[in-house]
């Protein structure tokens, strides 16, 4: 076991991946000597090269359009975008060509390319550093869309994206990468596949789903309510596409409570669908409608506002308490 | 703004062109081209056939047999010439109007129809044929090019890449970044413009204010215009720039000056648009035309050849409606295909549920 931070917890999966395999390239703004402007790809230029961690002109679709191409020709590139809000000039290439290519060629190509993406706020930013675009992409067939929580996750399910012959949306917590945890670094094998979602704290009352950033936030506050006598679940949901419906089923039918917590703004996001299919899986179970806990529907607000748009454990606990209500 | 009906009636000076629309052959201090008779018979081969192909596509979208179809009348001697300038290890990026060059990389035509008749979006291995799959998005391909260029480099293959697209699509940011990209990195690529003067309904003039080739100096590459439709300036200078990319030398703009003699697509009506003198003027310099003017005036062909190559044609045109005619419908089940190459839950899961759903017409 190592201590790691979880920025560097990808930096050693990724250095595992190109080791593994030749065909692996690092492509992005700044991604070479500065090490990415979050250091996660520190180091590896140096002792990769130039010509697998490759430092890109700024422009986001000629990064993802570019890395199609590679990928046509036998690599598997994993691109960095700089910053949750720089994706959109990359969407086109993203949802027109990446997510349908394979499709398009009737499954004679794949491309299997890894978009990380820095995700969500709470680190002060300005604008267009704080996003949640995981809608976008979920909405999206033929792409995977997963994203970590913890650094030992980190490790393994940046290398499962890597190995993915399908093209893998790969959201990173970005106010998460200085937390550390222990890593296993010597593991030959993954606890669980990719796109599988894990219990991470236990319990039979009520059960909040999340992904990225907000796992943590949901720890908290699952240890906050046990004070209050309640037994809450934890279930880190860590692919988004697909999702893991039985993990999530068998949780809500034990507890018969269910919140989703996302940052990402509540209408049209992410949680709709999981409180939809919850509730035509689950309907005899249920206790309480499926409530839903995330941004607003508004642009991502400036700094000083945005510990009010952000889900924290009293708003988490509040809507743990509504599910007590009905 | 008004349509200028005299353009491209005079070639502009810059112009590489070594087969004059009389079917005059002429130097050029930069470009020869040495082909043997049977090359240049098999040059007009090419030409005829894919002109035939496309006549029966718009004759199969007129039938009610394809949903649309974007002809390539007119743009021949582009696609067959730079598509012949190619080899088996270079990799060609096509819009969806390359009817031409997949057929110089050997993709069955009736391939072409499926994703005009709606039975799928593609349908050919791009790798079997070094011929990627129609891009509908304009520009998009171009990013590809170059990446796949990039992988090349990487390979230490002796190949290239050519991308093609046309004038509208140089306005698009993709187009403009795979220039710097191609820039930067090097990469062995030909971007090759065909500029048919019109965007659907939009004249040059709404895309650039200089000639395109011009552009490819801002981007610190050579640009080089030649005339569309002379097959041998095609040929002689995609070579070239091929040539030039696989030894190192980065990438060429080719503008290759030509016209779009149909519709946009089957769905376009140009009479809305432009005035049917400019379309007289272009009639004149007909990439078939001058090539059989060619052959005729130096005795390397006689009626007898121009008859089996119209037979063949005609053969080509019959064989091809009676194969889109056959081709099969997919099945419901086949929408859940391919989407994913990995085992996908959400995938399993609504086929499934569709499966048993449509089972339920059949009690």
């Amino acid at each position: 076991m190592t201590m790691l931070t979880l920025s560097k917890a990808i930096n050693e999966g990724l250095r595992r991946a190109m080791e593994d395999d030749p065909k692996v390239l690092i492509m992005g703004e700044d991604v070479g000597k500065l090490g990415g402007v979050f250091r996660v790809t520190d180091g590896l230029q140096k002792d990769f090269g130039e010509d697998r961690v490759i430092d890109t002109p700024l422009a986001e679709s000629g990064i993802i359009g570019t890395a199609i191409g590679l990928a046509l020709r036998g690599y598997r590139p994993v691109c960095e975008i700089q910053f949750d809000g720089f994706v959109f000039p990359a969407a086109d290439q993203i949802i027109t060509q990446l997510a349908k290519m394979p499709l398009r060629s009737l499954g004679a190509i794949k491309l299997p390319v890894v978009v990380r993406i820095p995700c969500g706020g709470g680190i002060g930013a300005v604008e267009h550093h704080s996003e949640s675009p995981e809608a976008h992409f979920t909405h999206t067939g033929g792409l995977r869309v997963v994203a970590c929580s913890n650094p030992a996750d980190a490790y393994t399910m940046i290398q499962q994206a890597i190995l993915s012959d399908d093209p893998v949306i790969f959201f990173e917590p970005k106010r998460r990468y200085w937390e550390k945890a222990d890593v296993d670094t010597t593991a030959t094998d993954w606890w669980a596949p990719l796109d599988r979602a894990a219990v991470v704290r236990p319990g039979d009352d009520v059960t909040l789903f999340a992904y990225g950033p907000m796992v943590k936030t949901c720890l908290e506050a699952a240890a906050a309510a046990q004070e209050d006598g309640r037994s809450v679940q934890v279930v880190d949901l860590r692919s988004l596409n697909p999702l893991d419906f039985p993990t999530v089923m068998e949780s809500v039918r034990r507890t018969g409570r269910a919140v989703v917590v996302h940052e990402a703004p509540v209408y049209n996001g992410f949680g709709a669908e999981l409180a939809a299919r919850i509730t035509e899986e689950c309907f005899y179970h249920l206790e309480s409608p499926v409530l839903r806990v995330g941004g607003f529907s508004t642009p991502y607000p400036p700094s000083k506002l945005e510990e009010h748009y952000l889900p924290d454990l009293d708003r988490i606990l509040d809507a743990v308490d509504r599910t007590f209500t009905y | 703004m008004t349509v200028d009906a005299s353009r491209g009636a005079e070639a502009p000076p810059e112009l590489v062109q070594l087969l004059t629309p009389e079917g005059e052959r002429i130097e050029h201090p930069d470009y020869d081209i040495d082909l043997t008779p049977d090359d240049v018979r098999s040059l007009y081969r090419d030409l005829v056939l894919v002109r035939r192909v496309d006549l029966e596509a718009v004759a199969l979208q007129r039938q009610g047999e394809l949903g649309i179809w974007a002809s390539l009348l007119g743009q021949e001697a582009a696609q067959i010439g730079s598509g012949r300038a190619l080899t088996d290890a270079d990799m060609a990026f096509p819009t969806y109007r390359e009817h031409g060059v997949a057929w110089c990389r050997d993709v069955d035509p009736v391939k072409l129809l499926g994703l005009f008749r709606g039975v799928n979006h593609g349908g050919w291995d791009p790798s079997e044929h070094n011929f990627h799959l129609y891009t509908i998005v304009i520009g998009s391909q171009t990013l590809h090019s170059v990446g796949y260029a990039m992988g090349i480099q990487r390979d230490g293959a002796n190949a290239a890449t050519i991308a093609y697209f046309g004038d509208g699509a140089t306005s698009q940011g993709d187009v403009n970044e795979s220039f710097i990209w191609a820039s930067v990195f090097n990469a062995p690529i030909v971007f090759f413009c065909q500029n048919n003067q019109w965007a659907i309904s939009e004249p040059l003039e709404k895309q650039t204010r200089i000639p395109l080739y011009r552009r490819a100096s801002g981007f610190g590459f050579p640009g080089i215009r030649v005339d569309g439709n002379d097959v041998f300036a095609c040929l002689a200078v995609t070579r070239k720039a091929l040539e030039a990319a696989r030894t190192g030398q980065g990438p060429t703009l080719i503008e290759a000056f030509t016209y779009r003699m149909g519709a946009h697509t089957t769905t376009d009506d140009p009479t809305r648009y432009r005035v049917a003198s400019e379309l007289e003027a272009w009639k004149l310099k007909d990439p078939i035309e001058r090539l059989k003017a060619y052959l005729f005036k130096n005795e390397l062909a006689d009626q007898e050849f121009f008859d089996a190559i119209d037979a063949e044609a005609e053969d080509l045109g019959a064989d091809l409606r009676r194969r889109c005619l056959e081709m099969p419908d997919p099945g419901p089940l086949d929408i859940f295909d391919h989407v994913y190459r990995e085992p996908h839950a959400l995938m399993e899961q609504e086929r499934a549920q569709y499966a048993a759903y449509l089972e339920g017409f059949q009690s």
